[in-house]
């Protein structure tokens, strides 16, 4: 915990609806060091965004609730602090990066304004001067002319709102950095150049950075370590050396694998992952991605696996892995 | 910029004037969009002319003499170059009479929507914003308020508290806060689930900022339409509190008090009607078709 910079224990979310339930992070472990990249992976409804906005402690009023668990930030715990110690963590500590640039800048602002309303925000007492000095810095920091501050986002071309947030999420120079998808809205070529940018930004800033992500390529880019999740919960986690190199991994991550296109094979189809996530509503006793496992063993069902150690870095949920009832079936399993 | 400037001027000036065109475009390009719309630019003019109109009253008219003395001599004038809309029945000018009434109007319009404003748009922005209970509870309350009719309330309230011009403004600002709480409320909510109010939060930008930087000035354009309605309907309010007897009281010239004067006189001289009424007409289309024009001018969305 000491070393750690943000570190997740058995984290429990749940939106409520007007007649369901959902389990939306169901025991999510996770952490993350001091200028470290971790990327986080998983398919749509794994639960990522949520936990993002569980760090931030912006989950939807009245509907999302974490229910247990502990996000330990500097050793404190987040779930417990104030609503005001929260705003002053909120983008000065950690800042975060929503999906969409073409919608997280306000339309009636001027760039330059929503750059120095952080600034301003953050360092109470500040001269104008100053602050302005510091937008025009941040601005050229992305690449971006100063002298366009006094422009509209919507003069803005797509990867320029998306870089004039990321100097948004920058300039009060935060310890860490949620990136939620940060470049699926923007096209191929302007995707690498963000994320390059970011990268940099990041070294640059003495920052960490928590990338959600889609993309395994972008995470095998610049990602230190990984996190693979699956129905709200971490079921894999290593370094990118880890999760890329490694022999021994979820049956998950390698259906995740299984379905990047090879350039180098001629290959007419994918191969998807069977099946969707179950449903988030209901509570399975078992390993939640054992209706879709193509290696499922009668275990799966009733016992939920324990997170196994393969190395000092890589862990593994899976029963494959883990304590097995006999010696036999492990041998048959491998 | 055209080629032509930036050719005959130094590059380094070329650049500075980019800079400064920039800089001024924000309520410049606000006033060109406006100045397109010709309806609102009618109204625009019409409301200027009016209000200069009622302001400078006093430089050619005498308000003891020409709005309130009776010259009994002279009633029922019909117009003529010495009183342009004629006499009324104690041989008062109308012209006069409808220029200071102006002034009770509008004054007690715009005063009206301080009032119906203020609290509309923190009653409004409150509920949207914290929603559950307090949307609730506030709601509620605004809809017993909304039951019972505009007109009425305002003639209860003056009933009840006497009918001064403070008082007449008060019970009419509050008429109008539910109708305005209402406006508010939902394109508030419109605005709230955008990314950039999340963005917002996720700076850690308190909700006092939030509400009044982010999300009200995103919500005007309904809002300044219905600013705009309302200080016309509020103009109709006073006439119609006048008319009856509630509003301002004689002699004090006032459209709706003219009117109610003028119509035992409606055969015979209706022009000492129409005066107020083609006053009144004016002052309430001429803010509906400014109301319009604005919002489409103030919506950098529609910037293109």
């Amino acid at each position: 915990m000491s070393e750690k910079l943000l570190e997740i224990r058995n984290l429990h979310v749940t939106y409520r609806t007007d007649d369901d339930e959902i389990f939306a992070l169901d025991g999510l472990d996770l952490g993350i060091g001091r200028r470290e990249t971790l990327g986080v992976v998983g398919e749509t409804g794994a639960g990522k965004t949520t936990m993002a906005l569980s760090v931030m402690r912006l989950l939807p009023d009245r509907v999302g609730f974490a229910k247990q668990g502990e996000i330990f930030w500097e050793g404190t715990d987040l779930l417990k602090a104030t609503e005001a110690d929260m705003r002053l963590l909120r983008g000065n500590e950690i800042s975060m990066i929503f999906q969409d640039p073409m919608t997280s800048l306000n339309p009636i602002h001027t760039v330059g304004h929503q750059i120095a309303e952080v600034l301003y925000l953050h360092s109470p007492g500040a001269a104008g001067g100053e602050i302005e000095r510091k937008v025009d810095e941040m601005m050229e920091t992305v690449g971006i002319p100063a002298e366009r501050k006094v422009e509209y986002p919507h003069q803005f071309s797509g990867g320029m709102k998306q870089r004039i947030v990321i100097a948004m999420a920058l300039a009060c120079n935060p310890k860490l950095l949620l990136a939620d998808e940060p470049t699926t809205a923007l096209d191929v070529t302007i995707q690498a150049q963000v994320l390059k940018m970011m990268d940099s930004l990041k070294e640059k800033f003495d920052a960490s950075m928590i990338l959600i992500t889609h993309d395994l390529g972008v995470v095998a880019q610049i990602c230190d370590s990984v996190a693979i999740m699956y129905a709200g919960e971490v079921i894999e986690t290593g370094t990118a050396a880890d999760i890329f190199e490694s022999e021994r991994h979820h049956p998950y991550t390698i259906g995740l694998f299984g379905a990047i296109p090879d350039m180098t094979r001629k290959t007419r189809r994918l191969n998807p992952i069977d099946g969707l996530m179950p449903d988030p509503t209901s509570f399975l006793p078992g390993c939640r991605f054992a209706e879709r496992c193509p290696r499922r063993m009668e275990l799966c069902e009733r016992k939920r696996p324990a997170m196994t150690p393969m190395n000092e870095t890589h862990g593994i949920k899976c029963h494959l892995f883990g304590e097995f009832d006999g010696p036999s079936e492990r041998r048959a399993a491998l | 910029m055209n080629g032509k400037a930036t050719a005959a001027a130094p590059r380094l000036d070329a650049a500075e004037r980019v800079r400064r065109y920039k800089k001024k475009s924000q309520w410049k390009t606000i006033w060109l969009r406006l100045k397109k719309n010709r309806l609102a630019m009618f109204g625009l003019v019409f409301f200027l002319v009016m209000t200069a109109a009622v302001l400078s009253a006093d430089l050619y008219y005498n308000y003891e003499e020409d709005a309130l003395s009776q010259h009994l001599s002279a009633r029922f004038k019909s117009p003529s170059a010495q009183h342009l809309l004629g006499t009324d029945q104690y041989g008062r000018d109308v012209l006069a009479r409808v220029v200071y009434g102006g002034r009770i109007s509008l004054f007690v319009g715009l005063a009206t929507i301080c009032v119906s404003l203020t609290a509309g748009a923190l009653i409004g922005a409150a509920a949207a914003y914290y929603g559950g209970k307090v949307d609730e509870v506030l709601m509620r309350i605004m809809d017993v308020f909304l039951a019972i009719p505009n007109t009425l309330m305002a003639i209860t309230l003056v009933a009840a508290l006497g009918s001064s011009m403070f008082n007449l403004i008060l019970a009419m600002g509050i008429s109008q806060i539910p109708r305005m709480s209402r406006i508010v409320r939902s394109s508030v909510l419109g605005i709230i689930g955008q990314e950039y109010v999340e963005a917002a939060r996720a700076c850690g930008t308190s909700d006092f900022r939030i509400i009044f930087r982010h999300i009200l000035p995103n919500a005007m354009g309904p809002i300044l339409v219905q600013v705009t309605q309302t200080v016309a309907r509020s103009v109709i309010t006073i006439s119609s509190l006048s008319f009856i007897g509630l509003g301002i009281s004689e002699p004090t010239p006032e459209w709706g008090s003219m009117l109610s004067e003028a119509k035992s006189q409606l055969r015979y001289h209706p022009h000492l009607a129409v005066a107020p009424g083609v006053a009144i007409v004016m002052a309430v289309m001429s803010l509906t078709l400014l109301g319009d024009g604005l919002r489409d001018a103030l919506d950098p969305r529609l910037k293109n």
